[in-house]
């Protein structure tokens, strides 16, 4: 068989990344065997040990993300473009498969080196958590290996196969991409909340210790929260290509991938709330004190940095959205509602970051009586900000549903009565979140923290009812004018890369907080941390420490981007 | 009498919007409305609310208003050209030469100004992010027992419902323990507005706030109490916090009577343990 050398390259590349990580386990085997635990800690130079690992793992985590989300929409993409026949999606489905290429080699070497620092810098945490674990490194490292074969041979074998087999191997991809995440994800869920263990700290049972108490919440909102940003990255390189492209149809064509991209992180975005919600009710659950930390404690302050960023992914996805309208004929219409849909946003925005306890000095405090503001107090409870949350993703989707209809006019008889009840369940079900919202402040906080379920399940109920009216209602619609892909404004592109970097922040700072609230403990309550690190450092220094992060993922990331850009370069030839 | 200056001000933009439609006026293009909503919002934040907002809040609800202007402009093409052209023409066409000359010097006077009375406020203690409630350990001693806080629960809470008579008692008994000893700092009406609170920074808690009590359990008030400012966590310090150990004063008893009385004065309802899956 003769491979091409694009193809040896990659199969190197695999086979390099590979050895790594076997070679890393190998040696955290024979370290566990040894008894490798006289020394507790180990010093890296200059940074020190925690910034080190902070570093490392955060930056494996997004890469990981990256590549376990894109197959995940690759494939239904591809499935989209199997059905309907339209050749379009298959090319897009190819392209970001395209990304995960180099992306996958990154993500190994960066594992192996996290395995690596973890075993020289934390011999005696590491110890102990293979000696609770060591039966799941082995279905990790074929699963591993599993993954590589599914990977690359769906990518190379674009075309090469029938459909139905490709998508299999799409299929394979996904199942073992996601059955990784879920075994490393015990590992850390342990750290937090650990279980399967005696008093003393050993192992009682691996499956207990993998089944803990945050383990599925946080497999959960991984899950989600990985497509919210695979989506929002190839977004962003969609945008890139954008504003270098040179024709109108590869302009016409990045257009619409970054339509799609944004398209699958926003239909990501608005569930994930809950999930994080899940999450968090389940650490209060665990240990009160935790949740203390988390929302009411050390953290709490890097929350309201999160619902700043959240609620700006709200304006900016509503954003996109409102200057995709210029590219559709017949969109003009719906304008005018744009500056209600604005105004909503911003307001339940508002509440939404409203701190619970005001940074106040002692005057203002004195004058407020406390920490609380007696009106503005209203707005920091969960109550208030559940409310505002659940309307904003309310808002977001009708925006959504506006440019949809963009260019359409119903012509089913029921049109009128169609309209009619779209807009019935939109005012019932935002009557209905207000009203249990303000209920909430009258009940006790356990029944207030309930609340948020028939919250969630109205709004996810509007939702898929609406869509489901829509769906018959433009069934033959009557089409206005002609979606004008490319002919978007520049604004919109950089507006994707606010999107991606936005994204890729916050799973940094909130990947902190999840991390940073076990305080002083390596697994909470069982190991404690005796380092030199074993205090929470500033938010400031916090913040500082996850923007570099980010900053050096996003140039990996370019990195990446422009590797994978080569294979359509034209061969050097020396000039004659 | 602030509140007033919400309809005052909304009153002050309908007039303009008025005026502008029956006078055409060629100033009133998008950008003079998101000037005057920017103001109209400013003022409303500044001064309608009481007690007034702190300056942080404000601070950030402008910034959030300010972006949210900015998209309204810059989200239709057509509207931004609106409001950009009588900039580009006041910075290119010469019959606002001197106007802009004008603005040319305003701007670094305005800076300045800025610069100097920035300058000359008074002293203060810094502000300070400070976290209302700190994590409580997993377990306290308690004048030589150790107490689990997960599990540990207000004795007289159940009489509630099976002895109203009897948990009205250690109600009135927590009463007495309240006005005896802690009615100086949080006050007659459990505010936080003793005769001490003056002195006091932080300012002690108020119990009437549903950001307090009402969001914690019984065992939390009970370790808060009992072992005051000396317990305090690491974390997020320095507390500074005034409030003694009072197992040091006052029985279990008595610390268990106190705090069914401060639920049941300020009508909150400890948060109850949550069971998960």
């Amino acid at each position: 068989m003769i491979l091409s050398g694009h193809h040896k390259s990659s199969i190197i590349k695999f086979v390099i990344s590979f050895g790594v990580f076997l070679a890393g386990t190998t040696v955290i085997f024979a370290q566990s065997q040894s008894g490798g635990a006289d020394v507790d800690y180990r010093e890296f130079p200059f940074f020190g040990s925690r910034i080190a690992i902070w570093a490392v793992g955060e930056l494996h985590l997004m890469y990981a993300a990256f590549v376990l989300a894109v197959p995940m929409f690759a494939l239904l993409i591809e499935f989209i473009g199997y059905k309907t026949g339209d050749k379009r999606y298959d090319k897009l489905a190819h392209e970001l498969t395209s990304l995960l290429s180099v992306s996958f080699s990154f993500t190994a070497t960066l594992g192996a080196i996290l395995t690596f620092m973890l075993m020289i810098l934390y011999p005696r945490f590491t110890s102990y958590l293979i000696s609770i674990f060591d039966k799941t490194f082995w279905p990790y490292g074929l699963l591993f290996f599993a993954e590589a074969g599914f990977l690359y041979s769906y990518y190379y074998g674009w075309g090469k196969f029938s459909p139905r087999v490709h998508l299999l191997l799409g299929l394979g991809l996904n199942i073992v991409g996601t059955a990784i995440m879920f075994i490393a994800n015990a590992w850390l869920a342990f750290m937090t909340s650990p279980s399967g263990i005696d008093e003393a700290g050993n192992l009682v049972s691996t499956w207990d210790a993998v089944n803990n108490y945050i383990w599925m919440p946080i497999n959960i909102h991984r899950v989600i929260a990985n497509i919210c940003f695979g989506g929002a990255i190839a977004a962003a390189y969609a945008g890139f290509k954008f504003l270098g492209a040179k024709t109108k149809e590869e302009k016409a064509h990045y257009d619409w991938m970054g339509y799609v991209g944004n398209f699958i992180a926003i239909s990501a975005l608005l569930p994930l709330p809950f999930a994080g919600y899940w999450l968090g009710s389940e650490i209060y659950a665990f240990r009160a004190q935790m949740g203390m930390v988390l929302m009411g404690g050390a953290f709490s302050w890097l929350f309201i940095i999160q619902a700043v960023l959240i609620g700006m992914l709200f304006l900016g996805a509503n954003y996109y959205l409102w200057l995709g309208m210029e590219r559709i004929e017949g969109a003009e219409k719906y304008k005018k509602f744009v500056k209600y849909l604005l105004a909503t946003i911003t307001v339940c925005f508002v509440v939404w970051a409203t701190p619970h306890s005001l940074v106040a000095t002692v005057e203002e405090a004195r004058k407020m009586g406390g920490a609380h503001h007696p009106v503005l107090g209203i707005l920091g409870v969960m109550s208030a900000k559940n409310t505002a949350v659940n309307i904003m993703i309310l808002t977001t989707y009708i925006s959504f549903l506006l440019y949809r209809r963009g260019n359409k006019v119903a012509t089913v008889s029921w049109a009128p009565l169609g309209h009619s009840a779209q807009f019935l369940i939109f005012a019932i079900t935002i009557i209905f979140v207000i009203a249990i919202g303000v209920i909430g402040y009258f009940v006790e906080a356990t029944v207030r923290i309930g609340l948020s379920v028939p919250q969630v399940i109205s709004v996810l109920f509007a939702m898929t009812s609406v869509t489901i009216i829509d769906i018959f209602l433009f069934r033959n619609a009557r089409i206005v004018g002609q979606i004008k892909w490319g002919e978007i404004p520049a604004r919109a592109q950089y507006m994707l890369f606010f999107l991606a970097v936005t994204f890729t922040w916050l799973m940094g700072l909130m990947g902190y907080v999840r991390s940073g609230l076990r305080l002083h403990w390596h697994v909470y309550e069982v190991m404690k941390d005796t380092s030199v690190d074993a205090y929470t450092p500033t938010l400031g220094f916090a913040s500082t420490v996850v923007s570099c992060i980010v900053i050096i993922f996003f140039v990996f990331i370019m990195f990446n981007f422009w590797l994978t850009g080569l294979l359509h370069k034209k061969d050097w030839e020396p000039n004659t | 009498m602030n509140y007033l200056i919400i309809p005052l001000v909304f009153f002050v933009l309908f007039i303009f919007y008025l005026i502008s439609r029956s006078k055409r006026l060629s100033f009133t293009n998008p950008l003079f409305w998101v000037v005057a909503w920017w103001i109209a919002f400013y003022v409303i934040l500044k001064n309608a609310i009481l007690p007034p907002l702190p300056s942080s809040i404000i601070q950030m609800f402008m910034a959030i208003i300010t972006i949210a202007l900015f998209f309204y402009i810059t989200a239709d093409t057509q509207r931004l050209k609106e409001a950009i052209h009588p900039v580009i023409q006041f910075l290119v066409n010469r019959k606002f030469k001197l106007p802009l000359g004008l603005v040319i010097i305003i701007i670094p006077v305005l800076v300045a100004g800025k610069v100097y009375f920035g300058s000359q406020v008074k002293i203060v203690a810094p502000v300070f992010g400070r976290s209302i409630h700190p994590a409580p350990p997993t377990k306290i001693n308690y004048q030589g027992k150790q107490l689990i806080l997960n599990e540990l629960e207000n004795p007289y809470r159940h009489l509630e419902t099976e002895s109203p008579l009897d948990f009205q008692k250690h109600v009135e008994a927590g009463r007495k323990v309240y006005y005896n000893n802690c009615v100086f700092c949080h006050g007659d009406t459990l505010e936080g507005k003793g005769i001490f609170a003056h002195g006091l920074n932080p300012i002690p808690a108020n119990f009437a706030d549903v950001g307090t009590i009402a969001q914690l359990q019984e065992s939390y008030v009970f370790w808060r109490v009992a072992k005051g400012a000396p317990d305090l966590p690491d974390e997020s310090g320095p507390w500074s916090s005034a409030m003694p150990a009072w197992e040091k004063f006052l029985t279990e008893e008595e610390i268990w009577d106190v705090i069914l009385f401060i639920y049941d004065f300020t009508g909150h309802n400890p948060r109850a343990r949550v069971e998960h899956h």
